[in-house]
């Protein structure tokens, strides 16, 4: 029977101990649609050393900017970044959640102000990293539930 | 103090410390007899409030004009969004930045969580947060506080027994976050349904006394220094006869009053529907009209501070 194994990039970004069952989700996050013109390898569920269980994705021909990240970090706090150039690891990071979200997710409250159309990006005061918790700026509504509300 | 007051937001009580509300609280005290139309002022003669009220209230609004008037200031803005450029669909941010140059300080009423600090965010002049959704009302519960000091000399150590829709009520979480600080006991008596939520209660319990949680409140009203009384909102309860039900448990009458403290003071941020029997008014328990007048030096002594004209 032959191997399957997910082969080596030579440019692009591995985003590895992705919190199990979110690749889908970090995935949305990094805009993978119909228009993308690179290989994107997903793998869900991998035995981990660290977590028992972790998911992967590898996205050729891409690096991530710090918005992105922020997000990943907030749905995957343990996640890593490897930016691959040239088969070689170039840089490697735990990703970090910010101390303030700004404009990345939308409030819980149905009720927030934030949520109606005016001209204010949402905003977030991390009030505990673990696990994430965060406070709306605005209407003070307290949230865990960050995977539903990213934008 | 003036320094840190002028030209501040007012829109949660939490970004105040407990020196600073008991700055204004003293103040407001300096203020009774100017409220009561006893002595005249011009402290805030030329000032101008831009008072825009999304919602309907009655206290609140009035008191607030009460409360410029007396000092000498003048008041302009709108009750009802209704035939306002807001019913045309104008977000509250373009709303904000046009009144903020026709004014001195905003004071705001909105149906939404969050209005008053987005609000804050696009004004340059001070704004004064007067409800906002099921946010927060810091002036009420700065003139609820007054209200206990007045008739108790102090806060601190008095059992207040707080009863009502203590889930969805707009004044009991920060009144209870504030009297938590001030070092009050507090007890929450609602239907199970009503009930304070867990996160109120997390934060109140990091500040002070770990409060007592009831359903029935013929058991603790024996021992209660204070009784807040707060609306039982109808619509609520998606059955009437349940509402009828829990509405009569909470009724405040005079056999309610039975063996009560002496000198129990009654509070009710107002309106009331049928929470507390007429009977009841003509007690010296009764502090609730009261209470609706001393929003008045209350909010002079705020307008003051923010514009300056008191330190």
């Amino acid at each position: 029977m032959k191997e399957f194994k997910v082969t080596p990039i030579r440019n692009g970004t591995v985003i590895d101990h992705i919190s199990m069952g979110m690749a889908l989700k970090v995935l949305r996050i990094i805009g993978v649609k119909d228009d993308v013109s690179s290989t994107v390898s997903v793998l869900m569920h991998v035995p981990s050393k660290k977590a028992g269980w972790k998911d992967i994705v590898k996205i050729e021909d891409r690096e991530l900017d710090p918005k992105e990240l922020d997000k990943i970090a907030l749905i995957s706090p343990n996640a890593t970044i490897n930016i691959i150039r040239d088969y070689n690891v170039a840089e490697k990071f735990v990703v970090e959640v910010p101390n303030v979200i700004k404009g990345i997710m939308r409030c819980s409250n149905p009720g927030c102000i934030t949520n109606k159309d005016e001209p204010v990006e949402p905003e977030f005061v991390v009030e505990s990293k673990k696990p994430i918790t965060l406070r709306c700026v605005y209407c003070d509504r307290v949230t865990t539930e960050v995977a539903e509300n990213i934008e | 103090m003036s320094a840190a007051f002028k030209g501040m937001d007012i829109v949660s009580i939490r970004d105040f410390s407990r020196e600073q509300i008991e700055h204004v609280l003293k103040l407001a005290e300096k203020m009774v007899p100017i409220a009561k139309g006893e002595e005249r002022s011009v402290l805030l003669e030329g000032h101008v409030l831009g008072s825009l009220f999304y919602e309907p209230s009655t206290r609140t609004r009035l008191s607030f004009d009460a409360a410029m008037t007396r000092l000498g200031g003048r008041v302009l803005g709108f009750d009802q969004p209704a035939g306002a450029s807001v019913a045309k669909g104008e977000t509250l941010a373009d709303t904000i930045r046009m009144v903020d140059s026709y004014c001195d300080v905003i004071v705001l009423r909105h149906p939404q969580e969050g209005a008053a600090r987005l609000a804050a965010h696009f004004a340059e002049r001070p704004v004064i947060n007067a409800g906002d959704g099921a946010g927060q009302h810091p002036t009420q519960t700065m003139l609820d506080l007054f209200t206990i000091r007045k008739e108790k000399k102090k806060i601190e150590g008095n059992n207040v027994v707080i009863v009502g829709d203590l889930k969805y009520g707009r004044t009991v979480h920060s009144l209870s976050e504030a009297l938590a600080m001030f070092g009050a006991e507090l007890t929450f008596v609602a239907p199970p349904t009503l009930q304070i939520q867990k996160e109120h209660l997390k934060q109140i319990e990091s500040m002070g006394h770990k409060p007592k949680i009831s359903s029935s409140l013929e058991d603790v009203i024996k021992d209660a220094d204070v009784l807040y009384v707060t609306r039982i909102q109808k619509e609520r309860f998606p059955d009437p006869a349940e509402y009828q039900k829990v509405a009569g448990t909470f009724r405040i009458d005079l056999n309610m009053l039975k063996d009560v403290k002496r000198d129990l003071i009654i509070m009710h941020p107002l309106p009331r529907v049928g929470e507390i029997a007429s009977e009841v008014d003509s007690t010296p328990h009764a502090k609730y009209f009261d209470q609706a007048f001393n929003g008045v030096p209350v909010r002079m002594a705020l307008l003051g501070l923010t514009l300056g004209g008191l330190k």
